[in-house]
Parts: structure tokens; sequence; C-alpha cells
């Protein structure tokens, strides 16, 4: 037990860090379940996206916000699904409605199966994944497509839906800064499904812009405890 | 009654549709709009009443969205437009984002609709022909403990009613629209049905029953659009 500050200083801890992309996804085989933090388009962790392109992996099954416009430039969703990688994808919004792009071509395909959730569900389900929950009743889509064959129950004289609980192997996290402990703060928007996705992964990987000191954070702001990160890799390596 | 020619007749513009819904939004209420019309509400909040947005993305009290060479990658709203940073802003994860929502703490939800149904049911979020339907955060606004405001035209382009009996496209959430704005009436929802408030100005309680899919009770003090 550390009691002293600073006790938890470099050493085994500096063992988070990894100066390699394809080191930090050590582990990750064909038919892994991985969340990916960002916002259609927005945010995604691309260093470690680019990382998982190259690592030739293929089956894999990606929970996420979905794919922004395929024109974006950025390594995101559409880049994974074009590369072959992802047999299944679970998203609110799985492609922007007027744009298409690769994740709908796949889809019409055949390529690629896709499990559209409403937004508020698939983070509720993420959360418990991560809290220990087995899973949880929710009002959302109580009388739609999303209730058919559902398990429901009447609560307070409204119908709630089951959702179990949700979890994955990898989770590819993106944030402004880390302290080398795996203590994570965000700016902005940019924090989006990211804190909840920490939680629910059994290897959790920040790509951040900047790693500091433990001491280098307030605790007071830190927003993802380093309990739930695993893995820590800088989105533009030196040099 | 000759829908031909109520199919010419005047409607009001988008831009009237929104401000009649901005009278609905209450001083120091937090907000949710939707796309389309309802974002366009926003331009029209009474003056000395404020109003803050909350936005699926993780932020409250969004403001205007940002000038072209003040892109802020970082600060962007549910449809992934960059925003302007003001004071008083609050960032949170998905999670909460969706709390604020399902729990009933925002005071006021805008949305558009493809369908609205005598007892309230929504149907916006899929149009059968486009195959897969991009749900995303429409059905946990739907389910908002606090209702939903529909703002929309009152008919489809081939001038079908959009406000019909049951909706026969795929539901968002049931009984969950409690006030319904187009461009030729104001209709609230109540136990016994819809109930006809308001009419564009030219426009009878009779023409806009002709365009309408499902009964509406007229309003004993039924009047012009109040803007």
């Amino acid at each position: 037990m550390s009691t002293a500050s600073g006790a938890n200083q470099g050493g085994a801890n500096q063992g988070k860090i990894y100066h390699s992309a394809s080191a930090a996804l050590a582990g990750l085989s064909d038919g892994a379940s991985l969340l990916i933090g960002g916002f259609a388009g927005h945010g995604e962790p691309e260093r470690m996206l680019e990382a998982v392109i190259a690592s030739g992996v293929r089956g894999l099954t990606v929970i996420c916000q979905g794919a922004g416009p395929p024109d974006s430039g950025h390594t995101d969703l559409n880049r994974l699904v074009e590369a072959g990688t992802v047999r299944r994808l679970i998203s609110p919004l799985p492609f922007p409605p007027r744009r298409g792009g690769p994740v709908r071509e796949r889809w019409e395909s055949g390529e690629l199966e896709l499990e559209v959730q409403p937004a508020g569900v698939l983070a509720e389900r993420i959360r418990a994944g991560g809290a220990g929950i087995g899973g949880l009743f929710l009002p959302t889509g109580a009388g739609t497509r999303f209730a058919e064959g559902r398990e429901t129950r009447r609560i307070n004289g409204r119908e709630h839906i089951f959702q179990p609980a949700l979890k994955a192997d990898f989770a590819l996290l993106r944030a402004t800064a880390a302290d080398s402990l795996g203590n994570l703060i965000y700016a902005a928007t940019q924090r989006n499904w990211n804190p909840i996705m920490a939680m629910a992964a059994r290897t959790s990987i920040a790509e951040v812009d900047e790693i500091r000191q433990p001491g280098g954070l307030d605790p007071e702001l830190v927003i993802t405890p380093a309990i739930f990160v695993q893995r820590i890799i800088l989105s533009n390596p030196p040099g | 009654m000759d829908l031909e020619s109520l199919a010419e007749k005047e409607r009001l513009p988008r831009e009237i549709i929104a401000m009649r819904v901005a009278k609905e939004l209450p001083d120091g209420g937090y907000v949710n709009l939707g796309i389309g019309i309802p974002t366009l509400v926003s331009s029209f909040v009474p003056e000395g009443r404020t109003v803050f947005y909350h936005s699926e993305s993780g932020i409250l009290n969004c403001g205007p969205l940002a000038e072209e060479d003040a892109e802020d990658i970082d600060l962007i709203n549910a449809g992934g437009q960059f925003l302007e940073a003001v004071p008083g802003m609050s960032f949170f994860d998905s999670a909460q984002a969706f709390a604020m929502i399902r729990g009933g703490h925002v005071a006021v939800t805008v949305l558009g609709a493809h369908q609205v149904s005598a007892n309230g049911d929504l149907a916006n979020w899929m149009l059968p022909q486009r195959g897969v339907g991009n749900v995303g955060g429409a059905m946990d606004l739907a389910a908002g403990a606090s209702g939903v405001i529909v703002a929309m035209e009152h008919t489809d382009r081939q001038n079908n009613p959009k406000i019909v009996e049951e909706c026969t496209f795929p539901v968002t959430g049931q009984g969950c629209v409690y006030l319904i704005v187009t461009d030729l009436a104001v209709i609230e929802r109540t136990p016994n049905g819809l109930l006809l408030k308001e009419v564009a100005p030219g426009w009878t309680p009779q023409e806009v029953q002709a365009l309408t899919g499902a009964r509406l009770t007229v309003a004993e003090d039924v009047r012009e659009f109040e803007l």
C-alpha cells in the first residue's frame, strides 16, 4: 500500500507507456471486440487506428459512435472498414445519413454486419459493463422495433426494456494528456465516449498529446482515473 | 374541400414555425434542438429570455457556430459542426449527456418529424425505403421525461398529412409529443385527442383539418398564430 505522495512515480508505472503503436496493440487478435472513442469523424485515436489497420487483423467487432464524412482526411472508422478489418459494427449512427461512404458500401454488399443502437442506450450498456452491472431497464425505444423480442418491465407506469451490459476486449481512447500512471484529461467535447469506454474494456489504450509525470495533472480535474487505463501512447511520436 | 387549391395556398415559412416554437422555451431552461426547423428556433428566442442549449456531443450552454478560421476540433455539436466557446459552458461524457435527457433535466426538446400520431407517437428516425436507419440519439430524446415539441411542415411534399391517426413509419417514441407546431397550425395533444389552438393567417380550421390525417378538436378560443 502506498501512502506517501510520489510513491508511485516511475518504476512499474512507466510500464504503461508505449513507444510503438503496434506494441501497444499486443494481444489484439482476429475476431476481437473493440470500443473506439470519438464522435462521428472527430477526435478518433488516429495513430492507434492506423496501427490496427497495419496489423492486418480481421473480423473485429467495433463499437463506436459511427463514421464521419467519408472524405474527412482523418483515419477514422471509414478507413478501418475500408481496410476490411471490421466484420460487425455496433453504432447509433453508422454513417452520415446523406453521405454514405465505406460503411454503407460494405453493409450493402453484405461484408459488414450492422447493429444500430440508440446512442443513449449504447452509452448506458457500456457504462454498465464497466461498472459491473449485468444490465439495466431503460424507457428508450419502448413500443418501437428496438423493443421487439426483448424483455420488458413496467416501472412507474412506463414500459422499460432490458439492455444487457456491454464489454469489449480493447478500448482505443483519445485524450489530451495523461500522466504516466494513466490518469486522463480531455478537451471539451473530446471526452464523448472515452470515459465510459475506458471502464468497459479489459485493455484500454489512451492516445494522448502529452504524457506528464505524476503530479502534472490536477487530481481535481482528472476525468478518467488511472485504474481504467492500461496503456498510454503519444498521438504524435517525437522524431 | 378542394385539396388541390389548398396545395397551392400560401403557408407559413420555416422561420415563423421556429419563431412560434421559441415562445415555448422557458426563461433559464435547458433546451435540446434537433436538426432542420428546430435548429432555427435558437435565432428567435424572445428578448429578455435566456435559454441554455444542450447537445448530445456532451456540452451544455452551447454557443453559436464558430467562424471558419476559429474552428476547434474538440468543440462540436451533435451534428459535428464546430462551435464558438462561450462563458459558462460545461462538458460531459455520452452517458451523462443522455442522462440529462432521459432523466427529465432538459426542459424542452424540439424535434422534426416524418409523422406524428393522434396519441402523440413520433416517427422521425427512419424512412422505410432508406434501409438501415441511423437512429442516433433520436429515441433517447423521445424517451426524455419532459416530452417533445414537434416543429415540421404540416404535410409532405406530395401534400400527404404528416399528422395521422397512427404512424405508418417506424416509431421513435410512443406518446411523447405534447405540442405540434407546423406551417399551418399549433396543435396540442390532450387526453381527449388533438386540440387545434392556432391556425396560420388566412386558413380556417376546416382547411387545416382537410390536410390532417387525424381528427382535430377545434379549441373554443381558436385564433390566428400568436407570435
